[in-house]
């Protein structure tokens, strides 16, 4: 039984075009699965479903087995606590009239997590590699790559099993950016991670699957070496030939 | 996100003053309100000098044309104005942001139809409103004047809520905190209403100014506070006749009503430049 099992779904906004068609894919596990695609291809709204924001209009989502029903509120409460999300804009990201304390607490507070919610706050800002004494600041007071720790830290202080991340290290510069990533890797070792980004060289660091999504469609999936080196669909090969060689620097 | 550029060029000198200031006239108003419940100078319906007296030690801002102090009548303006304000204020705030808030969170028909229905309020004047539902309840007296300004404001008030919750229910926050399993309620209350408070407070302050000169202009229609109520209005109105041999009976309730009116602003301005985390401590 996979972690996360996307079966066949279709989707579109109100009565507009199809953004999605016929997707599947799984993320099992543990495992680290990268989604690349063009802008506007969908993968925010891949992730928004998957996070029961919205209703797949065709298809199921599961995860862990049970399927995915934004209308149940228990269920949803247990779903919550598996799977966060952290996105690409840390400025919009983190309430500017809140403290970092009750910003990291927040889900520990709405989904009634039993615990020392102080404590897993300053687990978490620990393990993205904050100082505890921030619980006092306001997001204004950090930089764009610690407010994306913070957001991060929301993210993991309930323990999820899988994290989606939606171009979480886009909005960063380049040096940030890898510490970000090295922090995304570190995380993988705990969680399963779903990784959204346009930034291939992160993908190759992080992600040993990846996903290629065109106009709502997968067009390819395998190891990311090999998409990477021998990519198979002509829409892979435009978007890697897209990519400033030189990003390839790492592989997982 | 938006920095207003008149505030954002102001020193934190400058802002601290606007705060000082604002309260000085603010809390003058308020000491002389509540003053008026106990003491004034004379019993506003006693005639204590003869007409038309000039500012002497005994009254000091003179007597109206029965011969009554206007300092009296002045001091218990103030009362009522603040009342006004205040009451008025408060049920456009509560209305209003109520209203705004449905329409930010209603389908894009319903949002699209408040949004159309507000816009066509609001091409009403609030004092037009707040005339319109004086003359149909059964007579002119404060209640009726404070309900009738505060529905007259709530269109105003209920415009700018809906925009400013439409642009934080865009915010990621907000996403996050329904992936952090947040009801909407609380969502509202912990993240939109904080996050909409600064605009929406300054935008009150002037309301309440407007309240202000709207009860003027109501009472000065013979439509606000029956007398005893020395509302300044009446007393502009009354002055109106006498203007040019006795300019103090006009120009005093006029300083009265510019002063609170100035001061709710400057203490809007201050008060907002203060709570705001971003900008408190540069
Ligand atoms: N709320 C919405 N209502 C209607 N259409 C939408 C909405 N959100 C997105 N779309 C459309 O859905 C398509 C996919 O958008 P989506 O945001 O999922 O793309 P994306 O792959 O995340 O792009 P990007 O890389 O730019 O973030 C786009 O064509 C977009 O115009
Ligand atoms: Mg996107």
């Amino acid at each position: 039984m996979s972690l996360l099992d996307v079966a066949q779904v279709d989707f579109a906004y109100g009565r507009g075009r199809a953004i999605l068609s016929g997707l599947s894919f799984v993320v099992e596990e543990g495992e680290t699965v990268g989604l690349v695609g063009e802008s506007g291809s969908g993968k925010t709204t891949l992730l928004r479903l998957a996070l029961g924001l919205q209703r797949p209009s065709g298809g199921t989502i599961r995860f862990d087995g049970a399927v995915l029903d934004p209308g149940d509120r228990s269920s949803m409460r247990q779903f919550r606590r598996q799977v966060q999300v952290v996105f690409q804009d840390p400025y919009s990201s983190l309430d500017p009239r809140q403290k970092v304390g009750a910003i990291v607490a927040e889900p520990l507070r709405s989904l009634r997590v039993s615990g020392d919610h102080r404590r897993m706050v300053e687990q978490a800002l620990d393990a993205v590699g904050l100082d505890t004494g921030m619980v006092d600041r306001y997001p204004h007071q950090f930089s764009g790559g610690q407010r994306q720790r913070i957001a991060i830290a929301r993210a993991v202080v309930c323990r999820p099993r899988l994290l989606l991340a939606d171009e979480a290290v886009s909005a960063l510069d380049l040096s940030t950016r890898l510490r970000i990533v090295e922090l995304f890797k570190s995380l993988g070792h705990t969680m399963s991670l779903l990784f959204v980004s346009h930034d291939i060289g992160a993908v190759a660091a992080l992600c040993r699957r990846v996903l290629i999504l065109e106009k709502g469609r997968i067009v390819e999936v395998g190891d990311t070496a090999q998409v990477l080196s021998t990519p198979q669909h002509p829409y892979t090969r435009r978007l890697l030939d897209a990519v400033p060689r030189l990003a390839f620097g790492e592989t997982p | 996100m938006t920095i207003p550029a008149d505030t954002a060029i102001l020193s934190r000198k400058a802002r601290s003053w606007t705060l000082v200031a604002g309260l000085a006239l603010v809390g003058l108003h308020l000491v002389v309100a509540l003053l008026t419940l106990v003491w004034t100078p004379f019993d506003p319906t006693e005639l204590a000098g003869r007409r038309l007296e000039a500012p002497s030690l005994l009254h000091l801002a003179g007597t109206d044309r029965l011969g009554r102090d206007l300092l009296t009548q002045i001091m218990i303006g103030s009362r009522i104005a603040l009342t006004v304000g205040t009451a008025a204020v408060a049920i456009g705030a509560v209305l209003g942001t109520t209203l705004g808030l449905l329409a930010a969170f209603a389908s894009n028909w319903l949002d699209d139809a408040l949004a159309a229905a507000l816009d066509i309020l609001i091409a009403f004047p609030t004092l037009l409103i707040a005339m319109l539902v004086v003359a149909a309840s059964d007579g002119a007296n404060l209640s009726t004047a404070i309900l009738a300004l505060g529905l007259g404001l709530s269109p105003i008030v209920a415009r700018l809520a809906r925009i400013l919750a439409k642009r934080v229910l865009l915010m990621d926050y907000i996403t996050a905190a329904r992936t952090s399993g947040t009801s909407w309620p609380a969502i509202v209350r912990i993240h939109v209403l904080p996050n909409i408070w600064p605009g929406l407070s300054v935008n009150l302050a002037l309301q309440f100014g407007l309240a202000v000169i709207a009860e003027a202009s109501l009472s000065y229609l013979g439509l606000g506070a029956p007398p005893p109520n020395a509302s300044w209005g009446r007393l502009l109105q009354e002055a109106q006749g006498t203007v040019f041999s006795a300019p103090i009976g006009a120009i005093t309730p006029g300083i009265a009503l510019v002063s609170l009116v100035i001061g709710i602003n400057l203490l809007a301005d201050g008060l907002r430049e203060r709570n705001d985390p971003a900008r408190s401590e540069r």
